[in-house]
């Protein structure tokens, strides 16, 4: 059975099946209450589960992952909202210094089984300082899981499988995607915090990406099929830990990749998946290894430069024409 | 010091080469441009041409055995300032007339990195690693020249790659198979990467039959003129002064050339096709231009071309004048980035100040690549070219 | 030189012009561009090599009548008188 949902809905209905199932679970975060939250995600629960489960911060993110991050030191589930992943910088001290090391400082005897759910990427005119992607740069740290769900069925299921996680997890969930129709399917209830998915199967080229760019994959693959090169799309959906596995397979089928990031094209995610594919997979190579990025500038604003700066299908068709040698 | 002589890449679909015999000897002085050895290709046997001046220290290769493309074939001892690397680097040929060797060596071997090393794909390189294959002569077809993945399974002997060694020259062997197999592979590759566009345009070719006759009657068998050659220098002189059609297209730009080489596409009575050039065929008077191409059809046909014609056209011409067919619209060849095609010369209804008359028209067609040119450049190229024809005295 | 003697002379020549034709399966009275797949080409080198060999100068508005082994003969007859 299967509904129809959009990727907002996807993931209300997540939290709604949380605060249900737990009551250590809570919701905290700018907005998040009476507003319904900044992207309307949690529009409808302050009524449903009251004040005390949806839970309206100041605009003070230092301060409230550090509450979220004593609650779950005290055995409370919470899921802190950031409103987005720019405005995460300013928790980054609670995050990476205390959310992430906790574990590893006590000797195993801490856990901090703390969900952060923000809002990431550009595509909705929302300016530099609202659009950056930030999950590469998390993707770093050890200490912290990092999702990125891009699919309804991920929106769906990546919650229940974060907040079984006794350890932190971060979930980046694409702005540009919220308003994304789809079918929930029963492989939403199974989702696993772990392992990359191939979204299409295909023999030319492994196309490599997360998030919001999947959907441009998808599509510059569909360009690429008529021309007669099958693209394998492949969602990395988990930034960390990396499915080095699934990636090398798919190379060794393929011998081409291309990595597509929203993140900018230096010391980022695009980086450290070419380089564990030269690591790994030397010898399957066929042609160097290729990197479709966002252009190193703050998300403009205007629509037109915000495209332009963004990673297109178009742009996306053209880099694996290349490495396949079919450049027009 | 010492240098290696290399099988050069005689067209971009040849792989190999069976060496037919050796026209030097150990200790022989041998310059540029000089003929040291035959080998027979997929195009015939072709006489080739030294890259450097020096002494020949050793031959290699011995007659009868099949060499991959940039194969050692003999070492020379050779000036200093005359290295391998510094020829193939050396810029297209300059309007100096004819420079063969500079010619031969500027698409010679796969491209290698300054200091020698061949461009192999990891994956390949494991490949012929696994089939027990040299890199050495491999043609890489990936960018820069690289050698990829399908390039070594081309290269790698069909089927049992373990048993029985294909380099044996008793093979049996089907010249006719061979060349429809490289003209396969080079039409193929034309019309998978490069847009042709197409334009046609008909004359009225009386002026220039009408002065070829005159001139004909005037002079012994051997100094008479073919039409086609007229064509040959029409299209040289307008490629020479219509940018964007004479030159080759490599690695994603266009690089002009300076001389026109002009490529004539040669039916093979045996079935086939050729297309060595004439060099410098704008700068050639009409009798040299006709009396080369007399020699180069006869020896084409004869299969005894040298490798600098293979290996240097900037610009083809092919004429189907004799079938009777009314337009020819070619097929450019790879890295070039123009054909022109000569239709029959038929009797044609022609106006001519306002009455219908009978003229011998012809129909010439362009194919040129749009990466490099567009419709307009290419109309004024077609129409230079009959301006040219119209005024056969100045050719 | 007879009408054998000329033949012979004419197939050496036909064969010099183009090494591929086998003189063997040389038909006298079909044209050589049936046969041989002749083109304008062949038949200015044909004409050159019987000016060279035979003294024999062909005018261009001849060439029709050098179309087989047969029409060459006779027409060389005619020339030699």
């Amino acid at each position: 059975m299967s509904t129809r949902i959009t990727y907002r809905e996807a993931v209300r209905e997540a939290l709604r099946e949380a605060l249900a199932a737990d009551p250590r679970v809570f919701l905290m975060g700018e907005d998040v209450g009476r507003y319904g939250g900044c992207f309307a995600v949690s529009k409808g629960l302050l009524e449903e589960f009251g004040e005390e489960r949806i839970r309206d911060t100041p605009l003070a993110e230092s301060g409230f992952v550090g509450a979220g991050i004593g609650a779950a030191l005290g055995g409370m589930r919470p899921i802190v909202e950031i409103m987005t992943g720019n405005f995460s910088l300013l928790a980054l001290d609670q995050i990476i210094n205390t959310a992430a090391t906790l574990c590893h400082m006590s000797g195993g005897q801490f856990h901090v089984p703390l969900v952060i759910r923000m809002g990431t990427g550009a595509g909705r005119q929302l300016a530099a300082q609202h659009s950056h992607s930030f999950e590469g740069w998390y993707a770093h740290v050890p200490g912290i899981r990092i999702a990125v769900p891009a699919t309804i069925d991920d929106a769906r299921g990546m919650l229940r499988a974060a907040l079984a996680s006794p350890d932190p997890v971060l979930i980046f969930e694409p702005i540009s995607l919220y308003n994304m129709e789809g079918e929930v399917t029963e492989a939403a209830s199974a989702v696993r915090l772990e392992g990359a998915a191939i979204r299409r199967p295909g023999r030319d080229l492994s196309v490599i990406t997360s998030g919001a760019s999947l959907w441009k994959c998808l599509e510059a693959a569909d360009a690429l099929a008529s021309e007669g090169v099958e693209a394998e799309v492949i969602d990395l959906r988990m930034l960390r830990p990396l499915d080095d596995a699934m990636l090398l397979e798919s190379l060794a089928r393929t011998h081409r990749a291309l990595v597509v990031d929203e993140g900018w094209r230096s010391v980022g995610l695009a980086a450290e998946v070419g380089m564990r594919l030269v690591e790994q997979g030397f010898y399957e190579l066929d042609a160097p290894v290729a990197r479709v990025c966002t252009a190193e500038v703050p998300i403009p604003y205007p629509r037109h430069l915000e495209e332009a700066a963004l990673p297109s299908a178009p742009v996306i068709a053209e880099a694996a024409r290349r490495l396949v040698g079919h450049a027009k | 010091m010492r240098s290696e002589f290399r099988l050069p890449a005689l067209g971009a679909d040849m792989e190999h080469a069976v060496l037919v015999e050796w026209r030097v000897r150990p200790g022989d002085r041998v310059a540029r441009g000089d003929v040291v050895a035959a080998v027979e290709t997929d195009k015939g046997v072709i006489d080739l041409e030294c890259f450097e001046t020096g002494e020949v220290c050793e031959l290699v290769a011995s007659p009868g055995t099949r060499v991959d493309v940039g194969g050692v074939l003999a070492l020379l001892e050779v000036e200093a300032s005359a290295g391998p690397i510094a020829a193939a680097r050396a810029p297209a040929p300059s309007s100096r007339p004819v420079e063969p060797s500079a010619i031969a060596s500027a698409t010679a071997a796969p491209p290698r990195a300054a200091a020698g090393r061949v461009r192999v794909s990891p994956a390949a390189r494991a490949r012929a690693h696994d089939l027990g294959i040299a890199l050495e002569g491999i043609a890489g077809t990936g960018a820069g020249g690289a050698i990829e993945l399908a390039d070594v399974e081309a290269a790698a002997p069909p089927a049992a790659a373990a048993t029985a060694p294909a380099e044996s020259p008793a093979a049996p062997r089907d010249p006719v198979a061979a060349m429809r197999a490289a003209i396969a592979s080079a039409m193929a590759r034309s019309k998978r990467e490069i847009p042709h566009y197409y334009l046609t345009l008909a004359m009225n070719l009386d002026p220039a039959l009408a002065w070829l006759e005159r001139h004909n009657a005037s002079v012994e068998p051997a100094g008479r003129l073919l039409y086609p050659a007229l064509v040959l220098k029409a299209v040289a002189l307008a490629a020479s002064e219509v940018p964007g059609f004479n030159g080759h297209f490599r690695e994603g730009r266009f690089e002009p050339a300076a001389a026109v080489h002009v490529g004539v596409a040669i039916a093979l009575r045996g079935g086939g096709l050729i297309a060595p050039a004439i060099l410098d065929a704008a700068g050639k008077p009409l009798d040299v231009l006709m009396s080369e191409f007399r020699d180069l059809v006869s020896r084409a046909r004869t299969a005894r071309l040298r490798s600098s014609e293979l290996t240097s056209p900037t610009i083809t011409v092919t004429s189907l004048g004799d079938v009777g067919v009314e337009a020819v619209l070619p097929v450019i060849h790879p890295p070039q980035v123009a054909m022109v095609g000569a239709g029959s010369v038929l009797q044609r209804p022609w106006v001519a100040d306002g009455a219908i008359v009978a003229r011998p028209v012809m129909t010439l067609a362009l194919a040129a690549d749009h990466r490099v040119s567009d419709g307009r450049s290419g109309a004024q190229f077609l129409d230079r070219i009959r301006q040219k024809l119209g005024a056969p005295e100045a050719l | 030189m007879n009408r054998e003697e000329l033949k012979a002379v004419l197939v050496e020549l036909l064969t010099g012009v183009a090494p591929d034709v086998d003189p063997a399966a040389l038909l006298p009275g079909v044209d050589f561009r049936d046969q041989f797949d002749f083109d304008s080409m062949d038949t200015l080198n044909f004409a050159i090599a019987m000016h060279q060999s035979l003294g024999v100068n062909v005018p261009e508005t001849d060439y029709a009548k050098l179309a087989s082994l047969d029409k060459c003969v006779a027409y060389l007859e005619l020339r030699q008188g």
